[in-house]
């Protein structure tokens, strides 16, 4: 490695630096105490230091938690170290530089892709091919938004604490499925035996007490899937906000979006401040309200993430409108995958409430022999009223 | 002893680690935390304890996790019946109550479960905790304060306290998200599926009697068969047992008789739409592009 590191010679120390490196990590969402940095100090003192990829490997050891976490470092570990120039990405979307006075351009300053970041976005493929060409403006678009919204202007707090109670009443009303195994419990149905002669040691040997099992009931987790491609933005308001509401409200939930590519959203939505929370995940839908690509996200969803969090105790919970400019097969494939895993899949479409709907876009008719329900969803009330059917699921 | 010494007596023992791994399972040697690794099913994550237990010559103690698991089970638990059966012949004999209890309630008749035993062993052994992430969060909050305290709390005996500290090496393959304490306490490596040179030296630290030009034939079709989509990709054990399936067989050369490659596919491919999509004509295709 022939650069550089970006400090000068009055630097404080390699004790200041390494607070500082740590205080960048946290900035960009890493989640260490203050103990890390002590660690990290005494794992730099069990590998030579001077060299950047020992450095960095143990670095990487001490200071990553997670799969992403451990993807996400090198170019952290870069950014500081290295002098790269790169600086934090804001919540907020910065002002636009300004331009000369005597340049007139219509092109942004710093290239077409100026709002990304690098990695974190994959161009489209060219030859997808849209499926319903009509003329309404629901079509889905193959365009990525490259204009970042900020969804916290999209969702109010009060909206998110409605959204809570009704995701509240929705786990409620998700049957909880039996466990096979038995634990011990006041009121079982057969009797404990090792506990039984644990107990009965106290009487000498004689079982006076007994004491029960049962089987324990297993709560259903619900996985929810956001479309939040342009045809789906008058109702993301809504959508937003209940996914919001889901995450304060079931600590087992897990929550994705969707446009051109598939993120995971569930960390972010964790946040205990709900507008930082939206904030966070509005970094994370770069892309938000662009084209939609429905098959290869749910496709990327079974093949990965559902392998890690999905099983016969998941509500698969997909909200969009079906309009996709994939092959529908490929939707109709990624719900097979995501049947096999023993989940019950529920599509809530918000166009679904139009009197004369029909579910003619080929990729929602492709979906339809998969679904165990299939519903009208555009408003809070409406998802309220799943309830009944969520019952005899 | 620095990382790369680790790492090549971790090869003596026929485990060819990463040089990310390799430092991570020295800081986690000289710093005393816990290693959690991370990754897909085959990467060789269970593996990586037993060949460090026979380098470190310690004693393997392995506590597989599975949902449902308790305190009795991991832990620590009274051998019941012995003490019942103490306690009926006690008092035939007309000792009195006192005594029994003081003789119930001894270490003779602790049943120690593997986290028990790898507190109070003599010399630190390398205990491995399998599939954390199938365990329930209440068996992790247990787990928490024993790799915190290094310490087990009995409420009849008292507290027993670490003779020596154990090599921890906690494995999941990510069925759930993992609490962020248990994240923090813990060193993280997520260990990736080894690159075409790292899994030729893992086949040949394995299997030395495979020819060289074979051996390199078999990476090959294997690394190529995991860019396939496939619904269970093949790992590194699946990979050996290919390759003793050829060496079985006869084989010399992976194109020579599609049929008989197609018939050794089943220790690759476990599922049945895996085995339907990977056709006689696909998998002649994958050994001739992997010659």
């Amino acid at each position: 490695m022939s650069r550089i590191t970006k400090f000068a010679g009055r630097d404080p120390g390699p004790a200041a630096r390494m607070a500082g490196f740590i205080a960048h990590l946290r900035e960009n969402g890493l989640r260490l105490g203050v103990a890390e940095a002590e660690i990290a100090m005494a794992a730099l003192t069990q590998v030579d230091a001077t060299h950047p990829n020992e450095s960095r490997r143990a670095l990487r050891a001490v200071c990553t938690g997670c799969k992403e976490e451990a993807a996400q470092f090198d170019d952290l570990f870069d950014s500081y170290w290295m002098d790269m120039g790169r600086v934090r990405q804001k919540v907020v979307p910065t002002a636009k530089a300004p331009t000369s006075d005597d340049v007139h351009s219509s092109r942004d300053a710093k290239g077409a892709d100026a709002g990304a970041t690098g990695s974190a976005t994959a161009p489209d493929g060219a030859d997808g091919e849209a499926e319903s060409d009509g003329t309404g403006k629901l079509i889905a678009t193959e365009r990525r938004n490259l204009a970042r919204k900020d969804l916290r202007d999209l969702v109010r707090p009060e909206e998110i604490a409605e959204a809570e109670d009704v995701a509240h009443r929705m786990g409620a009303a998700l049957r909880d499925q039996r466990s096979r195994r038995r634990i011990a419990a006041r009121k079982g149905d057969r009797l404990h035996f090792r506990k039984t002669i644990r107990a009965s040691l106290a009487t000498g040997g004689e079982p006076v007490r007994l004491l029960r099992k049962k089987r324990p009931d297993r709560t259903r987790k619900i996985v929810a899937l956001c479309d939040v491609s342009g045809s789906m933005s008058v109702y993301s308001r809504v959508f937003l906000a209940f996914l919001a509401g889901l995450m304060r409200a079931d600590t087992a939930a897990d929550a994705y979006l969707f446009h051109t590519r598939l993120v995971r959203i569930t960390e972010a939505l964790r946040d205990k401040d709900a507008m930082r929370a939206i904030g966070r995940m509005s970094l994370m839908a770069d892309g938000f309200g662009g084209g939609s690509k429905i098959g290869p996200s749910l496709l990327r969803f079974a093949d990965t993430y559902a392998k890690r969090f999905v099983d016969g105790r998941s509500v698969v919970m997909i909200l969009s409108d079906g309009y996709d400019t994939e092959a529908p097969q490929m939707i109709g494939d990624a719900l097979e995958k995501l049947g096999k895993r023993g989940c019950k899949v529920i599509w809530l479409n918000p166009l679904k409430g139009w009197a004369e709907y029909e579910p003619v876009a080929a990729g929602m008719s492709a979906a339809l022999p998969h679904l165990d329900v299939f519903k009208a969803a555009n408003t809070l009330a409406d998802l309220a009223a799943l309830e009944k059917d969520l019952v005899t699921l | 002893m620095t990382w790369t010494d680790l790492k090549s007596a971790l090869a003596d023992e026929g485990y060819v680690a990463s040089d990310d791994l390799a430092v991570a399972l020295q800081l986690a040697l000289s710093l005393g935390r816990p290693l959690l690794l991370e990754g897909a099913a085959g990467v060789g994550k269970t593996e990586i304890a037993r060949a460090l237990s026979v380098v470190k010559d310690a004693q393997l103690l392995r506590l597989q996790c599975y949902e449902g698991l308790d305190a009795a089970q991991a832990i620590y638990e009274w051998n019941y019946q012995r003490q019942l059966l103490t306690i009926r012949a006690a008092a035939e004999d007309g000792e009195t109550g006192k005594a029994i209890e003081d003789r119930i309630f001894s270490r003779d008749f602790l049943l120690e479960r593997p986290l028990l035993a790898a507190i109070t062993q003599d010399t630190p052994p390398v205990l491995l905790i399998d599939e954390i992430d199938r365990a329930d969060e209440e068996f992790e909050a247990y787990l928490l304060e024993i790799l915190s305290d290094f310490q087990v709390s009995i409420p009849e005996l008292g507290t027993i306290k670490a003779v020596t500290r154990p090599i921890v090496i906690l494995t999941s393959n990510g069925t759930r998200d993992l609490s962020d304490a248990l994240r923090r306490r813990c060193l993280y490596t997520y260990v990736e599926y080894p690159d075409r040179v790292t899994e030729l030296a893992i086949l040949k630290a394995r299997c030395p009697e495979v020819e060289a030009r074979l051996a390199d034939q078999i990476v090959g079709f294997v690394q190529k068969l995991r860019e396939e989509e496939l619904e269970k990709t093949p790992g590194v054990a699946e990979m050996l047992d290919f390759a003793a399936a050829l060496m079985g067989l006869g084989i010399a050369d992976l194109t020579d008789d599609l049929n008989a490659l197609q018939s050794t596919l089943t220790t690759l491919l476990k599922t049945q739409s895996d085995q339907a999509n990977v056709t006689r004509e696909v998998a002649g295709r994958i050994a001739g592009k992997a010659a």
